[in-house]
């Protein structure tokens, strides 16, 4: 009897509160166990001494606790910076080029039925279904020097230039041309969704009302839609640029091995090097480097959302 | 405005371009036989309309009469299937809404939520021909038009709902457009700022001469702002005219019964005279006299319409014509006025709208629960339909 009547309370209490808070915790427990802990775990390892033995670095005991070095020789050696370099300069590259060529589809979604919306929605999803590194590897199939691509594109070439510039293909395997065309293919989706989520929201009202009061289609384009998109943009680029810096498969498979990739050199130092401290240097780094910004605007974002909820509590 | 009650009474079909009176070179937007389909639903049938330089016209009708898609027409958002458009002798049929001289006050303002309130009023200037210093005095000026002038930096979202929408008017009207377009102006606003806002609309467009052309499904709003106004139904415009003369006159059972309450009877004409025409009617027990109107003739079935507050209810018989007996059956009582609901002897029950004008005790008044009246009204009073 006792143990029904503890059940009842237990019951009381989760049906109260309890499952609330279950709910509430789960992304939080998610997030300490798979991120926060692995995070203190390479933060921790990137301050030990590479030993020869297993594990390959120590801290405590004959080494010191927190040993420096590593940082000291993430900023010293040019690899690291030239690494940095290209990868964020590879992934602002593809990013724009996303934003280019995703902006005006994700406002053609906007703009057609609803029936071919999703149908074209459908097909922007598509290309998850089958595996990501297959799909690099048909680039590189349609990259490579005797693919019927490369064929044509080096007819096509030879065609309009002299004689003397004429090539027997193209190269464009191994080089950070190519990493930024597979990554721009790769990441569209992640552009195109989070502007269409906030391009589809926006009031064609506001559209109509601007071209009512004289302006050009592509005049209220840029009076109205886009200021009303920056959030959209913002979102999508950062869904791009993020994953595209610390990328390792495409620039792997396809870059330029002379100008490697941050998360090239991460992998090489964990693998090859066995140089665990080393490679969580350069982790925590690229950590620090993106999401820092990222924490500086949704800190600002946050503030002018506070002021707008303010505004409209004091009008109502 | 007699000439025109007079065309909308006697008018048997809906009431066409030809309804208004005086000569065509005062139309200044005229609209001929527009049609708008949407695949197969018809929108807008075949309309014709003709209105007057410094007009403020209404466009009455329920939700899905097509009165906001002929609104649309006329800021050039929908092309029309069929037919012509002209403002001001120009037209604008195939013109795209940012070439055309006309403004629209949208429904929901559309309001421009990044810019300020000066900035969404001076927007539509700087495609005019202007000097950044006349453009800041018109936007001075739009800004003391409608009582905003402390408000010009504010953004939309810090300012009220009556504010907003007088933005929405200063912007529509900085551009001086020869015609200003208002979807549901009112709509959005609570009962004491619309009555209050309906005069102050009416103000500013005596201020500027605008033509206003203003769509709503609000017959009070319609009635107290426009000159005239058109009733529409089912893409169709059944009839235009003052608000007097659509009230008072209708011309269809439509229009009577849209604009008001309003009781109908089912009658057949026993006699027509030079100027009375009695018709039996079963329901209230007897022939009603009415006035003459073109198109009766002896023995036809048609509608006889009388308004509540037409009706006199008194204890005793009246002497003349046109009084019937009941039972009072319902009785409320609204302070300025009285409403009775009475039984006829046919079972018919009528409403019938009493003003309290002097100033009487419960057991006073004309009649109570279940007391025998009559009822009169005049002959001027009964409206006949013939469709």
């Amino acid at each position: 009897m006792a143990g029904v009547h503890h059940d009842n309370r237990f019951q009381r209490w989760f049906n109260r509160r309890g499952w609330i808070n279950l709910t509430i915790s789960t992304p939080y427990v998610w997030l300490a166990l798979f991120f926060l802990l692995p995070f203190a775990i390479v933060l921790a390892m990137s301050f030990a001494t590479r030993t020869p033995t297993a594990p390959p670095f120590s801290f405590g005991g004959d080494y010191p606790l927190l040993n420096t070095a590593t940082y000291e020789r993430l900023f010293s050696d040019s690899l690291y910076i030239r690494a940095y370099l290209t990868s964020i300069f590879n992934a602002l590259i593809a990013t724009f080029l996303c934003l280019l060529i995703g902006y005006p589809m994700a406002l053609g979604l906007t703009r057609v039925s609803r029936s071919w919306r999703n149908v074209l929605l459908m097909l922007v999803i598509l290309p998850f279904w089958t595996s990501f590194l297959l799909r690099v590897y048909a680039w590189m199939g349609l990259m490579g020097s005797n693919s019927w691509f490369n064929k044509l594109l080096t007819s096509l070439y030879n065609g309009i230039m002299p004689d003397d510039y004429a090539l027997r293909f193209i190269p464009m395997m191994n080089t950070n041309f190519a990493v930024v065309l597979v990554t721009v293919y790769s990441y569209l989706p992640f552009m195109i969704l989070p502007l269409f989520a906030n391009l589809e929201k926006l009031d064609f009202t506001l559209n109509e009302a601007a071209m009512d009061l004289g302006s050009r289609p592509f005049r209220v384009f840029l009076d109205v839609t886009l200021p009303q998109s920056v959030p959209g943009i913002i979102a999508g680029g950062l869904l791009v640029f993020i994953p595209a810096s610390g990328e390792l498969i495409i620039p792997s498979l396809v870059g330029s091995a002379s100008r490697p990739m941050i998360g090239r050199v991460i992998s090489d130092e964990f693998a090859s090097a066995r140089d665990w401290p080393m490679a969580s240097a350069v982790a925590v780094a690229l950590l620090v480097l993106l999401v820092v910004p990222l924490m500086i605007y949704t800190y600002y974002d946050g503030k002018s959302h506070e002021k707008v909820r303010k505004a409209e509590g004091a009008s109502e | 405005m007699a000439a025109s009650a007079g065309t909308a009474r006697t008018a048997a079909k809906p009431a066409t371009a030809g309804d208004i009176s005086g000569d065509k070179s005062d139309a200044f937007i005229r609209i001929a036989g527009v049609t708008k389909k949407f695949g197969t639903f018809t929108a807008v049938d075949s309309v014709n309309l003709e209105i007057r330089k410094g007009e403020i016209f209404s466009l009455l009708g329920g939700s899905g009469c097509g009165k906001t898609t002929l609104l649309r027409m006329l800021a050039g958002f929908e092309d029309p299937t069929a037919g012509r458009i002209h403002i001001d002798g120009q037209d604008m049929t195939d013109m795209p809404p940012y070439e055309r001289p006309v403004n629209m006050m949208f429904q929901s303002y559309a309001l421009f939520p990044h810019m300020t309130v000066a900035k969404n009023i001076a927007y539509g200037l700087k495609h005019e021909d202007m000097t950044p210093a006349q453009r800041d005095e018109r936007v001075k000026d739009m800004l003391s038009l409608v009582q905003l002038s402390d408000f010009a930096a504010r953004k939309p979202h810090q300012i009220s709902g009556g504010q907003r929408q007088r933005v929405a008017l200063a912007r529509a009207l900085a551009r001086q457009p020869k015609l200003l377009l208002l979807d549901e102006p009112l709509a959005a606003l609570d009962k004491k700022l619309r009555e209050h806002t309906q005069f102050e609309l009416m103000d500013i467009q005596d201020k500027t001469g605008t033509t206003f052309i203003v769509v709503t499904h609000d017959q009070e709003e319609a009635m107290t702002l426009s000159s005239r106004l058109a009733v529409m139904d089912k893409g169709r415009i059944m009839q235009i005219g003052t608000a007097t003369s659509v009230y008072e006159y209708p011309n269809s059972r439509f229009v009577a019964g849209f604009i008001g309450s309003i009781n109908f009877f089912d009658g057949t004409v026993a006699e027509v005279g030079q100027s009375t025409t009695i018709v039996d009617v079963p329901d209230l027990g007897g022939r009603v006299e009415a006035r003459t109107i073109p198109g009766v003739s002896a023995g036809m079935a048609l509608t006889i319409a009388i308004r509540p507050e037409k009706f006199v209810l008194e204890r005793d018989r009246p002497a003349g014509a046109n009084a019937f007996a009941g039972v009072v059956r319902d009785l409320a009582y609204f302070g300025k006025d009285s409403l009775y609901r009475i039984g006829l002897p046919s079972g018919r029950v009528i409403s019938i709208n009493s003003v309290n004008a002097r100033r009487i005790q419960e057991d006073e008044r004309v009649a109570d629960w279940e007391d025998d009246v009559w009822l009169s009204f005049d002959p001027a009073a009964a409206i006949l339909l013939l469709e």
